[in-house]
């Protein structure tokens, strides 16, 4: 068997994403064995959190995400707000769904571009990052900067909404969605596109929900979870949108539920703009923060699945421990389910499907 | 007598052969920097809008990011470099072929920048690899990473590519 | 949202009733049960756990208590696509820091295993039972005790 087999290391330098490596062992051009190896980025998130007040910690949180910082950040706003006694005021609550569902299609875009790439088709590389410019402009209209927001903060957000805002973005909701049908054409129906896809890599219903697998990959394999519906936190409940669940659990349908999260994403932006009542944006009070003693724990429905945070607290303005559970993590496990038997070939299309983002991973 | 002969011969050779040959040959590189594919961190992401049709850095002379290191010339550390990823990044810039240049992109990648007191990050790449330019921002927009591929060319545009006029003052001119 | 917590009450007294004196009930909030359990019976509760229909670990949070010589290993589990979905099970228990070894609940979850072997990188928790306790995040060269560790000062912070 030895003789046979053909280990290859794929990364951390590779024409896919990089800081990351797949060890896997080949049989002619058929995956027997995958291992992979994670830890390029490992930065030590959770022990820098302990040394920082709850507000020191937002910047160098959400880094481990930049394309989907708001969606990193959200249950880290939500578990220190419990601990920290300071609710939102609920004008801050939509616009912290406006921010993070803007982040969300930022998210999916920057990966729909890499899975262009990926799969062969370069014309889906350019429209999205292209477009999502568009969205960019949108979140740096509210939060001033690119991608790192830094916008959460506990008792509410930073700053309100410009008063521009809501004409635009609804110009560039509409814009967008006419936009997608173009993008269902030349890409997501694609005969080519589905023949690299369709029936690649499939994730069964229990296997996706044994392994831990979460957000869009779980709802690709025809499970009807999302913490915006299950638990809804941050008036979620008060919108009206759908999730998307495909059922067939191969890289098309996930990449079918991304883009039914995209038209989503703007059906929530248009209705969170227009039942957003007034107020302040910030919780009033002021003065050193410190946690009550205690732990929470929060989860939300970021880009890539489940986040969660769960923070103890010893009476103290900083974190006694802060653990980080990131949907990217839970990716691992399927990873080595779902490459072996496959060929080759097919590992650029499995790997970017999961929308693994190593840096998230390693913290 | 001697010296003074070879001096003049040395500072028309510079006129003569050397600046039009570093010319061309600089034209050359100027324009084809191949950057490694070697993601490091979340900079990265950035680096991938700067290819989007918004920006699109490739009307400077530089291209998407590729796969074989051993056609490249231009290596962009994106940001924070662990302690894991440090003997990689130093393999993969040994490996490369010369001329090459590196641009070190983002606070991380110049001192650690928000990771400054992190056990596993490396504080600035400068201690493994020379760097030509430095991006500051966490993360740069687009645009200064655009400008810094323009100052990188500026530099390449000053190299004295051949040298043999300083070459034949340095040999000659000691004993003399 | 709704602030009671009598579904919370009614799960844990379906729980209690089969782990009376096993279980030590930490906190019910809405939405959110935490128990704590010795290790050695924390595999049959995780068991029972799983057949009332918590099927998913979301984390695995290891802390160090060095105050009271302890460390604690919590899981938080999630239901997916029944009617306990709303709610986060927090399950844990705490172990001596002088030999940490606890056992592996890798059988029963799945989805357990990357983030033990994680807890077990960075806290030097053993789970016994696990099929694959190594290196992970930290270089392969870390000689260093484990980060998370309340004795691992960051440096330049000590
Ligand atoms: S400079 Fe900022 S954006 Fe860049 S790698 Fe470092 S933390 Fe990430």
């Amino acid at each position: 068997m030895a003789e046979r087999t053909l280990t290859l290391s794929i990364g951390p330098q590779h024409p896919g994403a990089g800081h990351f490596r797949l060890i896997v062992v080949l049989d002619g051009d058929i995956v027997v064995d995958v291992k992979p190896d994670p830890g390029y980025v490992h930065r030590g998130a959770e022990k820098m959190a302990e040394y920082r007040t709850y507000i020191q910690n937002i910047p160098h949180l959400e880094r481990p995400v930049i394309i989907d910082s708001s969606g990193i950040l959200f249950p880290y706003v939500l578990a220190s707000e419990e601990l920290l006694d300071l609710p939102p005021p609920p004008r801050a609550q939509y616009i912290r769904i406006i921010m993070a569902e803007l982040n969300r299609i930022i998210s999916h875009l920057y990966w729909l571009g890499i899975y262009g790439v990926f799969v062969g088709h370069t014309t889906m590389f350019l429209w999205p990052v292209g477009d999502r410019e568009l969205f960019i402009d949108l979140a740096q209209m509210i939060a001033g900067a690119r991608v790192t927001f830094a916008f959460f903060v506990p008792g509410g957000v930073r700053n309100d909404i410009p008063d521009d805002f809501p004409d635009k973005a609804i110009k560039v909701c509409n814009y967008y969605e006419k936009r997608l049908k173009e993008y269902e054409k030349i890409f997501f129906y694609n005969p080519l596109v589905l023949k690299r896809t369709q029936g690649v890599g499939i994730l069964k219903r229990e296997d996706a929900i044994e392994l831990g697998a979460t957000g869009p990959n779980l709802r690709g394999s025809g499970v009807k979870s999302d913490v915006r519906k299950d638990e809804p936190y941050s008036s979620y409940d008060d919108i009206d949108f759908e999730i998307p669940v495909y059922k067939d659990g191969d890289c098309w349908s996930r990449c079918m539920v991304r883009l039914g999260e995209l038209y989503q994403s703007m059906n929530i932006i248009k209705q969170a703009i227009k039942k957003m009542p007034s107020g302040p944006v910030k919780n009033a009070k002021r003065g050193v923060l410190k946690g009550i003693e205690g732990e929470a724990f929060a989860r939300t429905e970021s880009a890539r699945g489940t986040m969660a945070y769960y923070i103890i607290s010893d009476g103290k303005p900083y974190p006694y421990r802060l653990k980080l559970s990131v949907p990217s993590f839970r990716c691992l496990s399927l990873m080595k389910h779902l490459l072996v038997n496959q060929h080759v070939a097919d590992i650029p299309a499995i790997y970017w499907g999961l929308d693994y983002w190593p840096v998230e991973a390693d913290k | 007598m001697m010296g003074v002969l070879v001096g003049k011969l040395s500072e028309v050779i510079e006129k003569v052969v050397d600046e039009p040959l570093s010319y061309v040959i600089n034209w050359g590189r100027l324009y084809s920097l191949w950057p490694v594919h070697l993601e490091t961190a979340c900079c990265s992401a950035e680096f991938g809008a700067c290819h989007g049709p918004r920006f699109d850095a490739e009307r400077f002379g530089v291209l998407e990011a590729f796969g074989s290191l051993r056609q490249c010339d231009l290596l962009i550390v994106f940001g924070t470099v662990t302690r894991k990823m440090m003997p990689r990044l130093k393999l993969i810039y040994d490996q490369m072929p010369e001329p090459k240049y590196v641009i070190a992109m983002g606070a991380c990648a110049i001192d650690g920048g928000l990771y400054f007191d992190s056990y596993n990050v490396l504080p600035g790449i400068d201690k493994i690899i020379p760097v030509d330019v430095y991006i500051p921002g966490c993360p740069p927009r687009p645009e200064a990473v655009v400008q810094a591929i323009m100052m990188l060319q500026e530099k390449i545009r000053r190299n004295k590519a051949i040298a043999i006029g300083s070459w034949i003052r340095k040999k000659f001119l000691k004993k003399g | 949202m709704s602030l009671t917590t009598e579904r919370e009450r009614a799960l844990l007294d379906k729980i209690k009733a089969k782990f009376e004196d096993v279980i030590k009930e930490k906190y019910v909030k809405p939405k959110r049960i935490r128990i704590d359990v010795s290790p050695q019976k924390i595999f049959e509760v995780a068991s029972f756990l799983k057949a009332l229909g918590f099927n998913q670990v979301a984390s695995v949070a290891g802390t160090d208590y060095p105050s009271s010589n302890e460390m604690e290993v919590v899981y938080h589990i999630v239901a997916i696509d029944n009617e306990l979905r709303d709610i986060v099970f927090a399950l844990g228990e705490r172990v001596s820091r002088d030999n940490p070894i606890v056992p592996s609940l890798t059988d029963v979850w799945k989805s357990a295993s990357y983030h033990e072997q994680e807890t077990y990188e960075m806290l030097g928790i053993k789970f016994e039972g696990h099929p694959r306790l190594e290196r992970l995040l930290l270089p392969e060269d870390w000689a260093d005790i484990p980060p998370l560790r309340k004795e691992f000062k960051l440096p330049g912070r000590e």
